[in-house]
C-alpha cells in the first residue's frame, strides 16, 4: 500500500538527519523559494507599476511574460547547468523567470484596476506622479499584488523539486531517488512534505495579506489572492506530478 | 475669475472637442455648462486645472495664465469634483476629505481637525469620518466629494457632473446643499451638468454648449428660457419654458388677497364659499367646500385636500401653482414659519405677467 509506504518513510528516524535529512532539504527548498521569489519580485514588482502607472508598454509586457510562461523550467535549468556549470546560480535563475509572471501579471492588473475615477481625483487633487501612485495606485493594487505573489510562490516551491536534477539537495530529491529505485512511498512522501510547505507558505502570505491591506480595500471584498478552486487544482496536480511545475511540461 | 480666449481642443484622433471657447466665469458665481452628452463640457473644465491642455487659445485663472503654473501646484488651489465622487477606498472619510491640506504640507492633525470642519459643514456628522467611502450611500459620498475639494479653501470649484448619479430627490437636496455653501462660501463655480433643469435651478450664469464643443448660448437663467438665441437653444431648453421661466419673476407685484379661515376642532357656521382651515398656528390644514354641513367641532376628515403653497417672496411661479392646484382656484400665501397670511388668484398673478411682458415692451 502506497500511503503506508510514504507514512513510513515520513516518520522513519533515519529520513530526519544528516545532510541528506528531511529539516536540512526542506531548508534549502525554502531558501531557493525565497530567493527566487524576492529576485522576481526585485524585477517584476517595479516593472508592473511602471507599465500600469504610465500604460506605456503594455503589449510588450503581456508578450514578453507569455514568452516567459511558454520556457521549460527543467529545460531552462538543464541547459543554465550546460552553460554555466553546477551551482545555484542556473537553478535561482529559472526559478526567478518562472516566478516573474505571476508577480507582473499581479502587479500590473492590480494597477490597472484601480478605479479611473479614483486615479482622475488624485491627480485634479494635485498629486505628482509619485504621490499617485504610492498614495493611491499600490494600496489598492496590494490585493491583486499580493495575490501574483502567492501564485509565484505556490508555482516555485513546486517547481524547485528539479534542482535535485543538478544535484542540489531539495524536496524534489526523494522524488527523484524515490522514481529512480522505484520506492514509491519515498516519492509520495517527498510530493507530500513539498505541498504541505506550499500550504503552509501560502497561509503565512494569506495572513501577510490581511495586515498589509488596507481596510477599506477588505471592506470592498475585491479578489484576494488565487481562487479557491484553482488554489486546490494546483495542489492536487502537484502532488501528482511533483517536478513539473505546470511549466515544464 | 476665469476666462477662456478663443480656446480649442483637438484631440489625437482629430475630435474637436472644444471649438474657439470665449467665455468669462464670474468670480464669485455658479457657471453652469450644459449640453447634449459629447459637446465638450468636460472637456472645458479639465482644461481649467490642466488635467487636458488646450490646443490652442488662452486658460487665464485671476489673470494668471494657467500655461505657466505647473499643474500640481495649480490643481491643489483649484477644487475638484467628479461624477462618482472618486473618493480613495482605502482611506478613512476623514483622511480623504485631509488630502489637500496633507499635500499642502499641513501636519496630519491639523489637516485633520480642517477634515473634520469641513464634514461638518456639507453636514456629515462627525462620526461618519471614521468610515471607509464604501460604506457610505452615494449622496452621503458626493457631500464627502464636496467637502475634499473645498478642503484646502480654493477660491476655485470645478464641479463635473457631481449629483447625476445620485436619484432624484437626494440630487435636490445636494443642490439646495450646494446653493446654501455657495452663499456662505462665495467661491467661483464650474458646475457641468447635462440636465438643463438644474442648470437653471443652481446657475446663476449658464454656457449651453451644442455638437462639435460651440457655445450656443451664455445667459441669465431667466434670459435663456424666455429668449433662446436659436432653435437648437430652444429646443434643448425644452417644453414649458414659458411657465419654468417664472421661477426668475419676482411675486412681489402680486397683491396677496384675504382668505376667508376656519379653525380646526372649533364649531363651524354653515356657508356658501371656499374656507380654508388653519390650526392654532395658522398652518393651512386643507379646504372647506362650499355647503358642507358641520356637525360639532370641525374635523379634518371632511376637509379636501390642499394644493401647492405660496411663500411670500418666492418667485411668481409659485404663485402661479399654488393657485392653479387648489381645489377653490385660491392660492395659499403663506410666511416664512408657514403660517397663513393669504390667498393669490390665478388671474390676479396672469395680470401681473400680462403687464409685466407689455412693460417690456
Ligand atoms: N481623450 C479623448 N480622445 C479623443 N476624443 C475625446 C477624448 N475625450 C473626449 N473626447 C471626445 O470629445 C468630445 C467631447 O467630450 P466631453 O468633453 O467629454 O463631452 P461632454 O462632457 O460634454 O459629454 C466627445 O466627442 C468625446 O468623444
Ligand atoms: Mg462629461
Amino acid at each position: 500500500m502506497i500511503f503506508a509506504d510514504a507514512f513510513a518513510w515520513l516518520f522513519d528516524p533515519v529520513n530526519w538527519s544528516g545532510a541528506k535529512g528531511i529539516p536540512l532539504r526542506t531548508g534549502v527548498h525554502l531558501l531557493y523559494c525565497l530567493g527566487a521569489v524576492l529576485g522576481a519580485s526585485a524585477i517584476a514588482v517595479p516593472l508592473g507599476l511602471f507599465v500600469g502607472h504610465t500604460g506605456r508598454g503594455g503589449t510588450f509586457l503581456v508578450g514578453g511574460s507569455n514568452a516567459l510562461r511558454a520556457l521549460p523550467t527543467l529545460g531552462l535549468v538543464t541547459f543554465l547547468y550546460l552553460i554555466a556549470g553546477g551551482g545555484t546560480g542556473p537553478v535561482l535563475i529559472a526559478l526567478v523567470v518562472l516566478a516573474i509572471p505571476p508577480i507582473l501579471a499581479g502587479t500590473y492588473a492590480g494597477i490597472q484596476d484601480v478605479d479611473r475615477g479614483v486615479v482622475d481625483a488624485a491627480k485634479g487633487m494635485g498629486m505628482t506622479g509619485g504621490q499617485v501612485l504610492w498614495q493611491v495606485e499600490l494600496p489598492n493594487a496590494l490585493p491583486l499584488l499580493i495575490g501574483g505573489l502567492r501564485n509565484a510562490t505556490l508555482q516555485v516551491v513546486a517547481t524547485a523539486s528539479v534542482a535535485a536534477y543538478v544535484g542540489i539537495e531539495t524536496l524534489g530529491r526523494p522524488l527523484l531517488d524515490g522514481l529512480r529505485v522505484l520506492d514509491y512511498g519515498q516519492f509520495v512522501g517527498g510530493a507530500v512534505l513539498i505541498a504541505l510547505l506550499a500550504v503552509v507558505l501560502d497561509l503565512v502570505l494569506a495572513g501577510a495579506q490581511k495586515a498589509i491591506v488596507p481596510r477599506g480595500l477588505r471592506l470592498v471584498g475585491q479578489p484576494t489572492g488565487p481562487k479557491k478552486g484553482k488554489r486546490s487544482q494546483k495542489l492536487v496536480a502537484l502532488a501528482a506530478q511533483p517536478d513539473s511545475g505546470g511549466s515544464t511540461a | 475669475m476665469i476666462e477662456f480666449r478663443a480656446v480649442t481642443k483637438r484631440f489625437d484622433d482629430g475630435t474637436i472637442a472644444v471649438n474657439n471657447l470665449d467665455l468669462v466665469v464670474e468670480a464669485g458665481t455658479i457657471t453652469v455648462f450644459v449640453g447634449p452628452s459629447g459637446c465638450g463640457k468636460t472637456t472645458s473644465l479639465r482644461m481649467v486645472n490642466r488635467m487636458i491642455d488646450p490646443s490652442s487659445g488662452t486658460i487665464l485663472v485671476d489673470g494668471k495664465d494657467i500655461l505657466s503654473v505647473d499643474p500640481p501646484m495649480l490643481r491643489r488651489g483649484i477644487g475638484y469634483v467628479i461624477q462618482q465622487a472618486g473618493l480613495f477606498p482605502h482611506r478613512t472619510v476623514l483622511d480623504n476629505v485631509a488630502t489637500v491640506p496633507l499635500l499642502s504640507g499641513w501636519s496630519r492633525s491639523k489637516a485633520r481637525g480642517r477634515a473634520a470642519e469641513l464634514l461638518e459643514l456639507v453636514g456629515l456628522p462627525a462620526e461618519l469620518g471614521k468610515r471607509y467611502p464604501v460604506q457610505l450611500s452615494g449622496g452621503q459620498q458626493q457631500r464627502v466629494g464636496v467637502a475634499r475639494a473645498l478642503a484646502a479653501d480654493p477660491p476655485v470649484l470645478l464641479m463635473d457632473e457631481p449629483f447625476s448619479a445620485v436619484d432624484p430627490v437626494v440630487r435636490e437636496g445636494l443642490q439646495d446643499e450646494l446653493l446654501r455653501l455657495q452663499a456662505e462660501l462665495d467661491k467661483t463655480i464650474v458646475f457641468v451638468t447635462h440636465d438643463i433643469d438644474e442648470a437653471v435651478r443652481i446657475g446663476e450664469k449658464v454656457a449651453v454648449f451644442r455638437e462639435g464643443g460651440i457655445l450656443a448660448q451664455y445667459d441669465r437663467p431667466a434670459e435663456l428660457l424666455a429668449r433662446p438665441a436659436d432653435d437648437f437653444v430652444a429646443h434643448f431648453v425644452g417644453k414649458d419654458r414659458g411657465y419654468r421661466s417664472l421661477s426668475f419673476v419676482d411675486a412681489s407685484g402680486v397683491e396677496v388677497g384675504a382668505v376667508p379661515l376656519v379653525q380646526v376642532s372649533e364649531a363651524v357656521e354653515p356657508s356658501g364659499e371656499w374656507r380654508l382651515a388653519v390650526d392654532d398656528r395658522r398652518h393651512p390644514r386643507g379646504w372647506l367646500a362650499p355647503g358642507t354641513t358641520v356637525d360639532g367641532p370641525l374635523v379634518e376628515d371632511v376637509l379636501k385636500p390642499g394644493g401647492s403653497l405660496f411663500e411670500v417672496g418666492q418667485s411668481i411661479r409659485g404663485a402661479l401653482d399654488a393657485a392653479l392646484s387648489s381645489p377653490s382656484g385660491l392660492g395659499v400665501a403663506v410666511d416664512a414659519e408657514g403660517a397663513v397670511v393669504g390667498a393669490v388668484t390665478a388671474t390676479q398673478v396672469l395680470a401681473v405677467i400680462e403687464g409685466l411682458r407689455e412693460s417690456r415692451g
